[in-house]
């Protein structure tokens, strides 16, 4: 299912976050800036795996994907909208039909979580134990199973 | 050769890839090793790379310990049965312990998890959990990046080699790779590296050929580095016959677990039946296997590929009759069950939503075809190919251990996730703890071993050449045609993935062989297979994007090379469903209940294929 950049929307980011975030995001480097008409485009879709990562971050909702042409009839659509904290997403099928759902997708603001926060462990009494940081809390049980100790 | 500029990064600890095992083993070495230099090398943006990149819908690995729910003897009893009896008792125990504080910590980051009225998870099934999990990946990486330190993060890198110590081919001393975005080489000096990159899809000619190639199940930024990595430099593998070979729905290879055991719907063929009533029989042919419960996954896989063979398709995934009987014709309950459905393919495989909204398909009112797709390699999901690392210290035997859990063959070279073989079923959540448990690993690696291991510039400036020749190859013969894909001087990154998928498919048992090949077959494929790596040494790219794609067909060959010497090893069928010997039809305990390893001899190009012993711990 490639991405495809409408023309007409996208504006490169306008000269913001230091380039393009469809570029900047694309886990397989597939979406790049054609410097010639300032607008992002997908350099090779046939490796695109359809993943969103673009689409759910374009400012501009600019980028949209075309069902893979191997299996996909045309006329449908998935498109999501970044709403707090989730996406509300609208799913339009072949025959007009629409749905709309949204969905949570984290549960605390972006960039406060606290890594060992609280954690008791001691980095060099520890070490050689069996337990990982911060389990004496976070485990859930007691004790760290062993074989030994089932056995 | 002109080369560009080299940039060296000398760290403690260097973490290959950032995905679900990168980012624990970050997470984790910071809080041993405060002290320590934690550097992490990942091709993409840590956000969203790897194979949780996409999202997930659940978390299939969750013992539920603080609930009473499983016990870590309970995980590797139903592991062993799900392999077919080979796993790595000490490697899958290992994970089920710590597996819940990673869980725990995922949420505590913002990763929602559905609850029940109580406040205690909702379940799918007896391991997995369903979360809202568009996010996963970003909620992972994010304290990881913390961690590390940004200034430690070197992303848009593609590590294509491992190196090794100038006077000890068996201590690990960096890697090497090459920019992405920037006109770069890269010389990672580390005392211990962290394996922690992806298992390979695309190894298989795919169902879908054309644009759909990149609709892989498995990410198709899974390119098998963890294998194509490790190999090279005589790292001992194991299992690297196994493969997965998923049930999913058809094309968009959404997900089916929820179907199956959350809305509890039914797979029936074109003449109504359902597979698991009438091929019960074929169970019994595989003991003591094939009655163990739940049946293992190859097992189901086999009789709905029996119904398939004998002409009895489409298959059908009856998600109207499940949905009905849920709703119970109450509107209310329908669309909390149509809201549920959908959110299964939109937090994970966006695709498969969109191939039903294409097809004007409703699950509600019109069931959905489902299929066996093509082969994939890994180690972290029902796959079980990787590397034969040293178990933990309290778990493992005298033969699985050898002084560092998760440490490979050669020294101070560690692997989690995709990369450690035979430690299967560990999803999202069990490789972060893996990736953690290395991390630890390597901490402790360090203190007893602090010297800095010797680089041979020489050995780096002959690989730095290597890995900038399909630039140059291409430069210097460009002008020998005037069709610049047709030329007889190289062959394109695109070019050699289809031939290395063709040689795949035809003869190690892919989709268009039925999943069956034998040994003759075997040994003519890796004939073909030899001779594509001598060409990938002529591979051309005309920039920097496609250079990335000769790597990466590099390492899935790898993958590919190892896959089919292993599969000729084991003279067996030990996974029917994922692939049969022709000329082993049968399960032979007797003989092949053991691991098959394998280590390649750079020096002298040359294969040693052995066996290890499987040993029982949990009783």
């Amino acid at each position: 299912m490639p991405t495809f950049v409408n023309p007409t929307a996208c504006n490169a980011c306008a000269g913001e976050h230091q380039g393009p975030l469809c570029v900047y995001i694309c886990p397989n480097d597939l979406m790049a800036l054609d410097l010639e008409s300032n607008k992002g485009f997908n350099q090779e879709p046939q490796l695109c795996s359809e993943c969103y990562a673009c689409v759910k971050l374009c400012p501009q909702e600019a980028i949209h994907v075309r069902g893979y042409s191997d299996f996909i009839p045309l006329g449908a659509s998935v498109q999501p909208r970044r709403v707090e904290n989730g996406l509300t997403w609208t799913v339009t099928f072949r025959n007009g039909k629409v749905l709309e759902f949204t969905y949570p997708s984290r549960s605390t603001p972006v960039g406060s979580s606290e890594p060992y926060k609280d954690f008791t462990e001691d980095p060099a009494g520890d070490l050689k134990g069996q337990g990982l940081a911060g389990e004496s809390h976070w485990l859930g049980v007691d004790k760290l199973p062993s074989l030994a100790a089932s056995n | 050769m002109a080369l560009p500029v080299t940039e060296t990064v000398e760290c403690d600890i260097l973490i290959i890839g950032g995905g679900m095992s990168g980012c624990g083993a970050a997470f984790e070495s910071k809080f041993w090793g405060s002290d320590l230099k934690v550097v992490i090398a990942e091709k993409a943006v840590i956000e969203r790379s790897g194979a949780t990149g996409e999202g997930l819908s659940a978390i299939n690995c969750y013992m539920g310990q603080r609930y009473g729910w499983n016990t870590p003897e309970d995980f590797v009893q139903y592991v062993v049965n799900d392999m077919m009896g080979l796993a790595r008792e000490d490697l899958v125990y290992d994970v089920g312990r710590h597996v819940d504080s990673s869980v725990h910590l995922l949420e505590e980051w913002g990763l929602p998890i559905w609850k029940k009225e109580d406040g205690t998870y909702e379940r799918i099934g007896r391991w997995q959990i369903p979360i809202h999990g568009e996010s996963i990946k970003p909620v992972t990486a994010e304290p990881a990046r913390k961690a590390v330190g940004q200034e430690n993060i070197y992303e848009r890198v593609s590590v294509t080699h491992l190196l090794t110590d100038a006077n000890d081919p068996e201590r690990i001393a960096g890697a090497v790779g090459f920019g992405v975005r920037e006109n770069k080489l890269y010389l990672f000096k580390a005392k211990a590296v962290i394996i922690t990159t992806g298992g390979a899809s695309n190894v298989f000619r795919p169902r879908s050929v054309n644009e759909g190639i990149g609709r892989t199940w498995y990410s198709v930024f899974a390119t098998g580095s963890a294998y194509g990595l490790m190999i090279p430099v005589g790292t001992e593998m194991t299992q690297m016959e196994h493969r997965f070979v998923p049930t999913r729905f058809k094309d968009g290879y959404g997900p089916v677990g929820m179907w199956f055991q959350y809305f509890h719907a039914r797979v029936t063929n074109a003449l109504g039946e359902d597979y698991t009533v009438t091929r019960d029989d074929e169970l019994d042919k595989y003991p003591p296997y094939g009655r163990a419960v739940p049946t293992p996954t190859p097992l189901r896989n086999h009789q709905m590929f029996l119904d398939i063979r004998d002409g009895k398709g489409p298959m059908y995934m009856r998600t109207e009759e499940a949905m009905q009987k849920l709703a119970g014709g109450d509107p209310a309950k329908m669309d909390q069950v149509r809201q549920e459905a959908w959110e299964d393919f939109l937090d994970m495989t966006i695709a498969q939503a969109l191939t039903w909204a294409s097809q004007n398909i409703e699950p509600e009112v019109t069931p959905s075809e489902v299929n066996l797709a093509e082969p994939y390699i890994m180690g972290s999901h029902s796959g079980e190919a990787g590397a034969w690392v040293s178990g933990p210290e309290d778990l493992a035997p005298p033969e699985y251990f050898w002084g560092y859990n998760k440490m490979t063959t050669i020294r101070g070279l560690f692997a989690a996730g995709d990369g450690v073989g035979a430690a299967p079923h560990k999803f999202s959540s069990g490789s972060f703890t893996e990736g953690r448990l290395a991390a630890k690993a390597a901490v402790n690696f360090l203190r007893d071993n602090p010297a800095a291991p010797s680089v041979s510039d020489a050995q780096v400036r002959q690989l730095h050449e290597s890995i900038w020749a399909p630039l140059e190859t291409f430069d210097r013969h460009q002008g020998a045609s005037t069709t610049e894909g047709i030329n007889p001087n190289y062959i394109t990154a695109a070019q050699a993935l289809v031939r290395l998928q063709k040689i795949m498919d035809e003869y190690a048992g892919g989709t268009s062989a039925w999943y069956t090949t034998n040994g003759p077959t075997l040994e003519r494929g890796i004939r073909l297979i030899e001779m594509l790596r001598e060409d990938l040494k002529q591979l051309g790219a005309r920039n920097r994007h496609e250079l990335l794609r000769c790597w990466e067909v590099v390492h899935r060959t790898w993958v590919g090379e190892a896959h089919m010497r292993h599969l000729l090893h084991r003279q067996e069928t030990r996974w029917p469903g994922y692939y049969y010997r022709a000329d082993y039809p049968d399960l032979d305990d007797a003989n092949w209940r053991v691991f098959v390893n394998s280590r390649y001899d750079a020096a002298n190009d040359q294969w040693s294929l052995m066996t290890r012993p499987y040993i029982n711990l949990v009783k």
